[in-house]
């Protein structure tokens, strides 16, 4: 079963020791929000950075599934999706 | 004023700026010349750098980058590496209030979230690896290991009167509410202060465990009088306080409605501030941000005053910088200009003027338009530390081999 792929924006690459794509277990997660966990796990204190704590993705980061922007931590994911983790405009 | 205690030798000053962290080391030795060296946490927001002047020299960093949020840097070798708290600061979940006796429109219902760190503060001398953090929007936070992880104070956080005394968490201050200025007794480690702005100042005399407010005696011009003619209770707008290192029983603080002095007096129940700022002159007022006092004489303290007329502008009266000193507990001030530009529109913001703790007492502090200034003689003259470093935030002083 191919697993989900996780594009790191560069802001995140302290958090990953460099790595720019992490390939998660499509076993170990249904939805975003758990890919988020997944990574938190392997790279911990990640998910912190990304989703604040009262479970809100951060204002100027977003988080896409393919092309879509996602909104919701419980959106669906499957098998070979592809997410990116990018930083957004955040002021001068 | 925000580290009344320096680390003993303190050989640099940490900047905390818009676009990180630059650290003014003097050189191994000697030398007059300060050494300007590579910022640390580069673009990010560095609101507070604070060495433990406790003896472990752990330096503490309240760091916000734009995109990834707040968090709290630890390094353990003067700044050679830093390694992020594993728990940084951060509210209850919102489900974890829904039983609690919160008003039904209190904010914390909704859940609240750490924009960022604002004040660091090491806890009492005998506790050694407890540290405190003021948060934005309002909220304290402990670490009990030195700054690797952190948790609410729930007699502060959780408090249901929190919400009237802090405006509902209304984001009224620029740049968000802060919680600053938690100072602990240097000799009663159960005692502490803090300051809200907006709310006022806050006692504790249990650690923290509850707090009560205690700004008897303390304008609030931005208020209607009260119809029956008594003083609000709390809503002030505290700049910089401090509980005085070497005379615990004197507080100081510079407030939006002026500079007081506070006097405990343990024959009464209602401990009141006098307004010392009354004796500056008319034409300087006592508006200001920071307010720094000398460690060991409990008369001396520094003050740099601002434009706090019309629409608030913050920056130097008249467009000329200056500093005032007292030397009699705010009786009477002198102005210290000799060395300071003629004229310039800086704001100095309430956390970036410090003391080295030294003898000599060195002083310094940060402009938001990226200018460092020092005296070598205890505000008598100044002189130009360092130019052209992005909006300056923080003042700390450090030992750092």
């Amino acid at each position: 079963m191919p697993g989900v792929r996780v594009r790191m924006a560069p802001l995140l690459y302290s958090y990953t020791g460099g790595l720019r794509v992490i390939e998660i277990d499509a076993a170990s997660a249904t939805n975003v929000g758990e890919v988020m966990a997944a990574l938190d796990s392997r790279f911990p204190g990640l998910a912190f950075r990304v989703i604040d704590e009262q479970g809100h993705i951060r204002p100027h980061v977003n988080i896409f599934l393919g092309e879509e922007k996602v909104l919701d931590l419980a959106t669906p994911i499957s098998p070979g999706s592809e997410i990116y983790i990018v930083g957004a405009l955040s002021g001068g | 004023m925000t580290q009344p205690v320096a680390p003993a030798g303190a050989n640099t000053w940490i900047l905390g700026t818009r676009k990180g962290a630059w650290s003014m080391r003097r050189p191994t030795g000697g030398g007059k010349q300060l050494q300007l060296e590579e910022p640390w946490f580069f673009g990010c927001q560095v609101h507070h750098v604070v060495q433990d002047p406790r003896g472990a020299g752990t330096i503490l960093a309240a760091v916000r980058t734009g995109h990834l949020g707040p968090t709290v840097y630890r390094s353990t070798d003067d700044g050679r590496t830093w390694k992020e708290a594993e728990r940084p600061p951060q509210f209850r979940a919102k489900e974890e209030y829904t039983d609690s006796n919160l008003a039904a429109d209190d904010p914390r219902r909704q859940g609240l979230t750490v924009d960022h760190v604002f004040f660091l503060a090491p806890a009492h001398a005998s506790q050694p690896g407890v540290w405190y953090a003021g948060v934005s929007p309002i909220g304290l936070f402990k670490s009990e290991d030195d700054g690797v992880t952190w948790n609410g104070v729930p007699g502060f956080n959780d408090s249901a009167i929190l919400a009237k005394w802090c405006y509902n968490f209304a984001p009224g201050t620029p740049d968000g509410p802060k919680c600053h200025s938690v100072q602990v007794d240097p000799v009663n480690p159960k005692r502490m202060i803090l300051g809200l702005s907006g709310g006022g100042l806050f006692l504790s005399e249990d650690q923290g465990g509850s707090w009560r407010p205690v700004n008897g005696g303390v304008a609030m011009d931005f208020a209607p009088p009260k119809e029956d003619g008594s003083e609000y209770e709390f809503g002030h707008d505290p700049h910089d306080a401090v509980i005085h290192p070497a005379n615990p029983r004197r507080w100081y603080h510079q407030n939006h409605c002026g500079i007081y002095r506070l006097d405990w007096n343990e024959e009464v129940k209602e401990q009141r501030w006098k307004r010392i700022g009354n004796n500056m002159p008319k034409e300087i007022g006592d508006i200001g941000f920071p307010m720094t006092c000398h460690p060991k004489d409990d008369k001396t303290c520094w003050v740099v005053p601002m434009d706090g007329g019309t629409v608030w502008p913050r920056t130097s009266v008249g467009g000329k910088p200056t500093v005032f000193r007292t030397r009699d507990a705010g009786e009477s001030w002198q102005c210290l200009d000799r060395g300071l530009p003629p004229r310039a529109w800086y704001t100095v913001l309430r956390q970036a003027m410090a003391h080295n703790g030294g003898t000599p007492l060195e002083l310094a502090f940060g402009t938001t338009s990226g200018d460092v200034w020092g005296s070598a003689d205890e505000g008598d003259s100044w002189q130009s530390l360092a130019s052209g470093l992005p909006k300056i935030m923080s003042v700390t002083a450090a030992r750092l081999s």
